[in-house]
């Protein structure tokens, strides 16, 4: 197994339930229902350093607070990136704010994607839907270190051609010569002349070395079953899979238990899970 | 004499297939090449051959009145496409349009539907493999049926 996941002691907190404010300074849609804030703190102060697959809470003011995935890059420390879909009241709220307006950040949170540890080894990230918004960090992570890795493959599969996320971008990476990016769709729709077909039909055929690969997933857990199995099937040691999990996160720091599963708190044990650690919690119907 | 035989060998569809067996079934193939938005076969037609992808890509098709030509998958290099010629009345469902140039072998449906109701053990071989691949199509139809992105 890899070097274990944990929270980084450089993004511990000094009171990780009190917000900061941060004015949004980008706002963008980056498909129908799912938009990108930039933010930046108002007191002009750096943000806090991150790890690729690791949260924020967002508190929008009046609304309430919810968890999301930190999907901009590491490197950077003026800006903060959230990617989330407009599908609850927060969510909705967060929306409608335009540049200028203001919310509160909590954060960071969570364990990483062992990034550095798969260094030397072939890293095979696999997203489903917004599930590559978690990966990205760790893509840029990866794309500023590209000499400390063998193949690296992206695999991702979004509901319609409507939906790929951050598709400038990922045409951008799809035309290096040492990343191999595939995407797919599960219903095509217009003009689409790319594949159609399930994400985890993608990894059958990707170039990697099985018994040298480091594996990334985030998508639905349903999704993240099926990879798993596939990527076991292809030869990819277990040991070496990881996949973020989702719950209804609240306090953040382990206290509150809203998003208990099974023996851990994904907040402070998650998100990212090396996935022989809740293998037999993925499909298990009581949790 | 270079024959069919050792590519069809090498493919995971027939791995562990007898050799006598291989032998038949490369009486049955051939080597067929297509061009791209051709048709490799079209829904309603009848279904005589399968197709072992060697290189390109082939959009599985379905016409929807208003809707026109709906892509229900794609299939790529080393996929499998086709089984309608295994089962009555062996006319396809879809149709199958070339999205990259297209090598691929072709098998004869009829030549090898007659040497499976020749030799049962052949037949069983051939239903093993089909069973499985048409088992891994019908999971990825469940699993895109549920939409799993439209929730997460």
């Amino acid at each position: 197994m890899l070097t274990p996941v944990a929270q980084p002691p450089a993004t511990r907190l000094h009171d990780p339930m009190l917000p900061s404010l941060h004015r949004v300074e980008h706002a963008r849609w980056d498909t129908d229902d799912t938009f990108s804030l930039e933010l930046a703190r108002v007191d002009g102060a750096t943000i806090p350093p991150f790890e690729p697959g690791q949260f924020n809470m967002l508190y929008v003011y009046g609304v309430g607070e919810i968890p999301i995935s930190i999907s901009g890059d590491p490197a950077r420390r003026d800006m903060l990136v959230h990617t989330t879909r407009a599908v609850g009241t927060v969510t909705r709220a967060m929306s409608t704010l335009k540049v200028g307006d203001t919310l509160g950040v909590r954060g960071p949170f969570g364990t990483t994607w062992p990034v550095d540890a798969a260094r030397g080894r072939d890293v095979v990230i696999v997203a489903g839907g917004i599930g590559l918004a978690p990966l990205r960090p760790a893509m840029y992570r990866i794309l500023a270190h590209r000499e400390h890795y063998n193949r690296v493959v992206l695999l991702y599969g979004a509901r319609t051609p409507g939906d790929v996320l951050y598709r400038k971008e990922l045409e951008q990476w799809r035309a290096h010569f040492d990343l191999d990016v595939f995407v797919t769709v599960d219903r095509a729709t217009g003009s689409w002349r790319g594949s159609v077909g399930l994400v985890t039909s993608l990894i059958g055929r990707a170039p990697f070395d099985p018994l040298n690969t480091a594996a990334m997933v985030c998508g639905p857990e349903v999704m993240m079953r099926f990879t798993t199995a596939e990527l076991e099937k292809r030869g990819v040691k277990g040991d070496l899979i990881y996949v973020s999990m989702e719950r209804n996160m609240k306090c953040a720091i382990g206290l509150c238990g809203h998003c208990q599963y099974g023996p851990f708190f994904i907040c402070k044990d998650g998100p990212v899970f090396p996935y022989r650690r809740v293998q037999h919690l993925l499909s298990k119907w009581e949790i | 004499m270079h024959t069919l035989e050792p590519i069809l060998a090498k493919h995971p569809f027939f791995e562990g297939l007898d050799k006598r067996y291989l032998e038949l079934l490369t009486g049955c193939a051939s080597n067929v090449v297509f061009k791209p938005d051709t048709l490799v076969f079209r829904e309603g037609e009848d279904a005589k051959q399968f197709f072992i992808l060697r290189e390109g890509a082939v959009a599985i098709e379905i016409f929807a009145p208003g809707q026109g030509n709906v892509t229900i998958q794609t299939v790529e290099e080393g996929d499998i496409v086709g089984w309608s010629w295994l089962f009555p009345p062996h006319r396809w469902m879809f149709s199958g349009r070339v999205l990259q140039p297209v090598r691929a072998i072709a098998l004869d449906g009829e030549c090898l539907r007659k040497k499976c109701e020749e030799d049962h053990s052949l037949g069983y071989e051939f239903f093993k493999r089909f069973s499985h691949l048409l088992v891994e199509r019908l999971q990825a139809t469940r699993l895109q049926l549920l939409d799993l992105y439209s929730i997460h």
